[in-house]
């Protein structure tokens, strides 16, 4: 018999074959040539321009696309590249409707901002996909550096310093380079591979060594690498996850959303991935978005997603929320779990109503019951493995030690977006190399 | 809604929006199907001289330059007159003038300059019944070298003797197209009114190369490798369309002469200030190109609006900007404006700031949060800033009122004066 959305239980291939292919194809088309001129015409070329300043890797965006505009995407993909070497990645996910396109000019005037991500895509992709890396080594310094976490932090880092001239060993403990490029945002952002792609094209400056499989802590220790570079960069991002600390957390269906999205994200088969019938999704950012969108996409019949506050709190900006309501997940908000019920897996969640007060948020005796057989925890990422000695602040790597740089989710300060994390891993990149060279 | 019927030298028709002697008049077919949408006239695309037929090139006839979402700005072309025989020309002609006998149909004409040649043609097409003649004596391509179109219209001798030819063999209205590729619109205007012309036409195309290929180092239309220069018309053309009417227009020489403004006209905005500066009626060309005849209605509806609008009837349109269209010495030196951004219109681009502090008199201020402001001790009131803004109404000029201190100047706004009296001009005449 096969299965379809009114299946009970956790099982795989609800929707016909072909459904798959259609529900985790690119969800925003990219340009093409003539849209991309037309969607480049719109820019007015701010001065000082708002969009820059508002972008974590500041992007010269009015350049970019007025390259754009004049044909040359070739020039606009280096624009970009010359402060994100991951821009083809942050075009996909970067949530640009609260970064540079919100702070787009047009947006002020008509609540229709130029397209910045979607531009952005187009003149990297056009680049990518003639298979030209636009960025030469320095003269080899013969000066070695570990950088621990093949992220968008890490590669950042290490593209950086290897364009310097230094030698990289990038240590990462997942089988994969790209870390949540590859392994953690929804399937449908980065299609065809794109993540491995891109880790495939940025190694193309030369000078990068990856290995995979070895994890700081287990397989190497800080003070080794300390010893045996010259300069250590960690973006070992936020491996940890945090617990719902309600009743019934141990039922089997009760699961890590970022967990779920990994295993969707490497699956070679989507309909044999399973999903549940009714799941529920607790958490208010990006995560949560993701992994309920995808099991609806996946043939859930009901996908709920639960937060303890407000639409307004949460982290998933208003786009995402609409894009998950669009996909048919309902929100529900002011609303935190007490238990998981079920005998021994789990069949339904029960909430309380919360109360945003002076003692901060509270409980309310208001309760409700929510079908689940399938539940994701996603109420954010901790810090694990952090190696002993360093400074650690609010759950995250407080700063710099002697030789040592940090950057990306793991690192205090900045969001936890793609591009800060490409951002900071650059910055540090440029500090390494200034203090290697001697000119701090 | 305002009567748009427009009499032109004597010919009828039920607006002043003619076609233009180009293509979209070249046969009958198309003829037909302009006055089904509404043209009030049409001018035939050019016939020369019985016998063979002029051919033209057999790759592209255009070139163009384009703004935002390729919308056409200006286009040029290498397409000669027409190349389909005489007789079938006029036969057309006939046929159509009869089903439409409320249109204008002007006939546009390109023959060698000699008499016999003038002579010839004006009695073949006497039989037609059309209501005009144009004598295309602009276009700057290809019939040029065999001395003919614009290398009449740079000769004014020539334009005088031509036109006395055909008023001399013809009972029709005589319209005579000059060219723009001239330093002064002046001496033809003036040649053309000696010679008894009953109006001028004008522009014609301008001499252009739109772009060069860059790949094949050849201007574009490009033929096989090579290019040649074309006509340029479309909405790029209309400023030097509308001076040119204008100068004729007010000249002493030619003043009350009837003028048909070519050069651009797009929407019914642009026909009115053709209007305005001194045309009797307009033709146009590429706008049909660009969109279809359907276009003609926006014209009509547009302008007949706007003479509602205005209480106005078309013919007190007409002219009604000549008196104001006067020399720069002319012009108010005691006439002060600043320039005001709008706060609540301001949408922070910067380009204002961007243009008048690199380009301009560092006139205006911007703050770390963003908000421009004028100084109004540097600003001359230029309009760059408003030009480059993209917000419609949001930076405005200000009149400063009689009396109240420029601080740009320190002084006082005073009464009008203008650079003929100015101390600064050494032959200024003193005021009395």
């Amino acid at each position: 018999m096969t299965n379809s959305p009114l299946t009970p239980g956790i099982v795989p291939g609800r929707l016909p074959a072909a459904a798959y292919q259609a529900n985790f194809d690119d969800h925003t088309p990219p340009f093409d040539a003539h849209e991309a001129r037309v969607a480049a015409d719109r820019c007015y070329f701010c001065h000082d321009a708002p969009c820059i300043t508002a972008c974590p890797t500041s992007i010269d965006i009015p350049l970019f696309i007025r390259q754009i505009a004049t044909g040359t995407p070739e020039a606009a993909a280096k624009t970009i590249w010359d402060q994100n070497i991951l821009g083809g990645m942050c075009a996909r996910v970067c949530p640009t409707e609260t970064l540079c396109e919100e702070a787009c000019v047009r947006e002020a005037a008509e609540g229709k901002p130029v397209e910045i991500g979607l531009l952005q895509r187009y003149a990297t992709d056009v680049v990518m996909q003639k298979g030209v890396h636009p960025f030469k080594r320095a003269v080899p310094t013969g000066l070695r550096v570990a950088v621990v976490g093949a992220g968008p932090a890490g590669l950042a880092c290490a593209h950086r310093l290897a364009m310097h001239g230094h030698d990289v060993v990038v240590l990462e403990r997942r089988a994969k380079a790209g870390g949540l490029n590859e392994y953690g945002i929804a399937s449908y952002k980065a299609t065809n591979g794109f993540a491995q792609a891109e880790v495939e094209w940025l190694l193309k400056i030369g000078g990068i060594e990856i290995r995979t499989g070895v994890e700081l802590g287990r397989d190497v220790t800080l003070a080794q690498l300390t010893a045996d570079y010259d300069a250590v960069f960690l973006g070992i991002g936020l491996a940890g996850v945090n617990a719902l600390r309600a009743a019934g957390e141990e039922l089997a269906g009760v699961r890590n959303a970022v967990d779920f999205i990994a295993e969707l994200r490497q699956s070679g088969d989507l309909a044999t991935l399973p999903v549940g019938r009714d799941v529920v999704v607790i958490g208010g950012g990006m995560t949560a978005v993701d992994a309920a969108v995808q099991s609806k996409l996946l043939g859930a019949e009901n996908v709920t997603i639960v937060y303890r506050r407000g639409a307004e709190k949460m982290s998933a900006s208003g786009y995402e929320q609409d894009h998950a309501v669009k996909a048919g997940v309902r929100i529900i908000h002011n609303a935190a779990p007490v238990r998981v019920l079920g005998n021994g897996r789990a069949e339904a969640v029960e909430f309380a109503y919360t109360e945003d007060g002076p003692n901060g948020l509270t409980l309310s005796s208001e309760t409700f019951t929510l079908k689940a057989d399938q539940v994701f925890k996603a109420i954010g990422q901790t810090l694990d493995g952090a190696p002993d000695g360093l400074p650690v602040a609010g759950g995250k790597i407080a700063g710099p030690a002697a030789r040592v740089w940090v950057g990306g989710d793991c690192a205090a300060g900045g969001e936890d977006l793609t591009v800060t994390a490409v951002a900071e891993g650059r910055d540090a990149a440029e500090a390494i190399h200034r203090q290697l060279m001697g000119q701090q | 809604m305002a009567s748009l019927a427009s009499n032109f030298i004597g010919i009828k028709s039920p607006n002043p929006f003619w076609l233009a002697s180009a293509p979209p008049t070249d046969k009958e077919y198309n003829v037909r199907r302009a006055f089904e949408a509404g043209w009030g006239g049409v001018v035939w695309k050019t016939l020369g001289s019985e016998g063979p037929p002029i051919v033209n090139v057999n790759g592209p006839r255009y070139g163009a330059i384009w703004g935002a979402d390729r919308r056409l700005l200006g286009l040029n072309n290498i397409e000669l007159i027409t190349d389909r025989p005489l007789e079938v020309n006029l036969r057309e002609i006939k046929s159509v003038k009869r089903d439409y006998k409320d249109r204008a149909m002007i006939i546009s004409l390109m023959v060698p300059c000699d008499e016999d040649s003038w002579k010839a043609i004006l009695a073949q097409i006497e039989d037609t019944e059309a209501d005009g003649v144009e004598l295309n004596f602009g276009c700057p391509h290809g019939m040029a070298e065999r001395g003919m179109g614009s290398a009449v219209g740079q000769v004014p001798e020539y334009i005088e003797m031509v036109t006395r030819w055909v008023k001399q063999y013809s009972r029709m209205p005589c319209i005579v197209k000059l060219t723009p590729n001239i330093t002064s619109i002046l001496p033809p205007a003036e040649a053309a009114h000696r010679g008894g012309a009953d109006a001028v036409s004008l522009i014609n195309t301008v001499k252009s190369i739109t772009n060069v290929d860059l790949d094949h180092f050849s201007p574009f239309p490009m033929i096989d490798g090579k290019g040649s220069h074309g006509g340029y018309c479309g909405p790029a053309v209309k400023p030097i369309a509308l001076n040119m009417v204008a100068e004729i227009a007010r000249n002493r020489e030619t003043r009350g002469l009837p003028i048909s403004g070519i050069g651009g006209v797009t929407t019914w905005r642009d026909a009115a200030e053709f209007l305005a500066l001194g045309a009797g009626n307009v033709q146009v060309c590429t706008a049909a190109m660009t969109y279809g005849f359907k276009i003609v209605q926006e014209m009509i509806s547009g302008l007949s609006q706007y003479l509602d609008e205005k209480d106005m009837a078309l013919s007190d349109l007409v002219g009604r900007a000549v008196p104001n269209f006067v020399e720069w010495q002319e012009l108010n030196l005691n006439y002060v404006t600043k320039a005001r951004i709008n706060q609540d219109l301001c949408i922070s681009c910067g380009r204002c700031f961007a243009a008048c502090e690199d380009t301009s008199h560092q006139a205006i201020a911007m703050s770390p949060d963003r908000v421009f402001t004028v100084k109004d001790d540097e600003c001359v009131a230029c309009n760059l800033c408003v030009n480059v803004c993209p917000v419609d109404d949001c930076i405005t000029m200000e009149e400063l009122p009689k009396g109240a201190v420029d601080l740009r100047t320190g002084k006082p706004v005073g009464d009008y004066a203008n650079w003929t009296t100015h101390p600064n001009n050494p032959g200024a005449v003193a005021a009395e």
